[in-house]
């Protein structure tokens, strides 16, 4: 069954089509086919099933992709806005073991 | 027997810049009397432990115990360098997290084949997770291939990553500093042979993550536990203010207003923990909180229904308008937390959802006790 779509157009995905080689990493680490190969380079198809994980701009050679990751847990945001546990969620680098353990991970 | 190992440079630099170095990242060789380790192998790398590609049922009850919070963040293996059966210089390398459901999953997936496994040190996290907070990462994979002599017992140069280790890894730049190519394999470990006897090709639908029942399911556990928690705590509290502020005395009160703040309340964390997961995809609106609020509204629909509240006196209009905002707020907030354990929500859509709801959620919540405690006062 395919994936429901979150939000739309909200994600900060960005492509630069005269950086891109066409080299194809993006196409292969992407988890939603959010990426297309057209003759030379890759074009964005299906934006808002991106999921702002990073793994096409971390493997992008050509820096050709940028797009703000991060944490997307609710509980994470939440205890950034109360400036708790650096803004991380129960598995944040800061929390002490004991914390974490209590709390259980995702 | 005691290894001394030249540690190389590479090591002071990870220590440095990664903040100090833990016990466990100094010891390059993985503990050989962990319960999972069926033997051992002498490599040029050292003593390395063998493991099976058998789960046996301390595996699988481990895992069970992981989904529900129960040293949790304990379900880990040494980092390093294993052997899956006994292989040899020409033998694939796979990474995985050192988290063991991961690592298990892993090893199940190549029952029959001989292997070299790299258990990077995620702290006990999944893949998925540390590669975004970066902890299955460049650094680490590169600091873990060094410290674990990986170099020593292969011939060649080829590392299988899961894809999901992508957001954390820098394929090109993992080349350029250890001379390894690095692999996405499938998603799924599940698929590793058929992506192996294709020759390392995979279909197009093991590079796409879905979220079906059966994965939506085994993160209920863990979300109910938490909440359950919080339940015990809020349960008592309402139970003694309606002991308290009711109109007769303190049981009577609790009877017939504390157990159904009790249920209510109960029946909103189901609603928001447990309903939500399993009809995500058919419930209405793109934002988890929709979701949770309309199985809130419907929840208290039928509690009202079934309590058979007189609305038309005023205690008893409170009481209703209290629960129809409790138990939407509840299950809301409940439902958008599960944005954190999903596979398609991205943080920014997060962020938008969070701006409206967050707020709605607590302003609801707080009219809803204090129409409650108003209807408890005038009852």
């Amino acid at each position: 069954m395919k994936n429901p779509i979150y939000l739309k157009n909200v994600v900060t995905l960005q492509l630069d089509e005269n950086k891109c080689t066409g080299c194809g990493m993006c196409l292969d680490v992407c988890p939603h086919e959010v990426f297309k190969m057209n003759s030379h380079h890759v074009e964005i198809q299906n934006r808002d099933a991106c999921m702002e994980c990073g793994a096409c701009s971390s493997n992008c050679p050509a820096n050709a992709i940028s797009v703000q990751s991060g944490v997307g847990c609710a509980n994470a945001l939440i205890n950034a806005m109360f400036g708790r546990n650096d803004g991380e969620c129960c598995c944040g680098p800061d929390i002490s073991n004991k914390a974490a353990s209590d709390k259980g991970c995702c | 027997m005691s290894s001394k190992f030249e540690l190389p440079v590479i090591q002071e630099q990870a220590s440095c810049c990664c903040g100090p170095a833990t016990k466990e990242s100094e010891n390059a060789l993985p503990d050989l009397n962990q319960s999972f380790v069926s033997g051992f192998v002498d490599t040029p790398a050292g003593r390395l432990p063998q493991v099976s590609s058998v789960l046996v049922w301390q595996d699988r009850w481990g895992s069970i115990k992981a989904r529900w919070g129960v040293g949790r963040m304990e379900y880990k293996v040494d980092p390093g360098l294993y052997t899956l059966g006994t292989p040899d210089d020409k033998s694939l390398v796979f990474v995985s997290a050192n988290y063991k459901m991961s690592f298990d999953c892993l090893r199940q997936a190549l029952a029959g084949r001989s292997a070299w496994i790299l258990a990077l040190d995620t702290k006990g996290i999944n893949v998925w997770c540390a590669a975004g907070k970066g902890t299955f990462g460049t650094d680490e994979l590169v600091r873990r291939i060094e410290l674990s002599g990986l170099k020593k017992v292969v011939s060649h140069k080829k590392l299988i990553l899961p894809q999901l280790g992508a957001p954390g890894i820098a394929a090109h730049k993992v080349k350029q500093i250890s001379g390894f190519n690095v692999q996405y394999g499938p998603i799924c470990a599940d698929d590793l042979p058929v992506y192996l006897d294709a020759g390392f090709k995979a279909t197009a639908q093991m590079r796409i993550k879905t979220f079906p029942l059966k994965e939506r399911v085994v993160l209920i556990p863990i979300e109910l536990v938490e909440a359950m928690k919080a339940f015990l705590v809020l349960a008592a509290v309402f139970f003694i203010i309606s002991g308290i502020g009711g109109p007769a005395g303190f049981w009577a009160n609790a009877g017939s207003f504390g157990l159904f703040a009790a249920l209510a309340l109960f029946c909103a964390i189901i609603g928001g923990a447990v309903l939500n997961p399993l009809l995500l995809p058919y419930l209405p609106g793109r934002a988890f909180s929709i979701k949770g609020i309309l199985i809130g509204i419907v929840i208290a629909l039928i509690l009202l229904y079934l309590r058979g509240i007189n609305l038309t006196a005023w205690p008893g209009r409170a009481e209703a308008m209290a629960w129809l905002l409790i138990i939407p707020a509840v299950a809301g907030y409940l439902a958008m937390n599960f944005t954190g354990c999903s596979t398609y929500t991205s943080l920014s859509g997060v962020k938008r959802e969070m701006r409206w709801a967050l707020p709605l959620e607590i302003a609801c919540g707080a009219v809803g006790i204090v129409m409650w405690i108003g209807a408890i006062l005038i009852a």
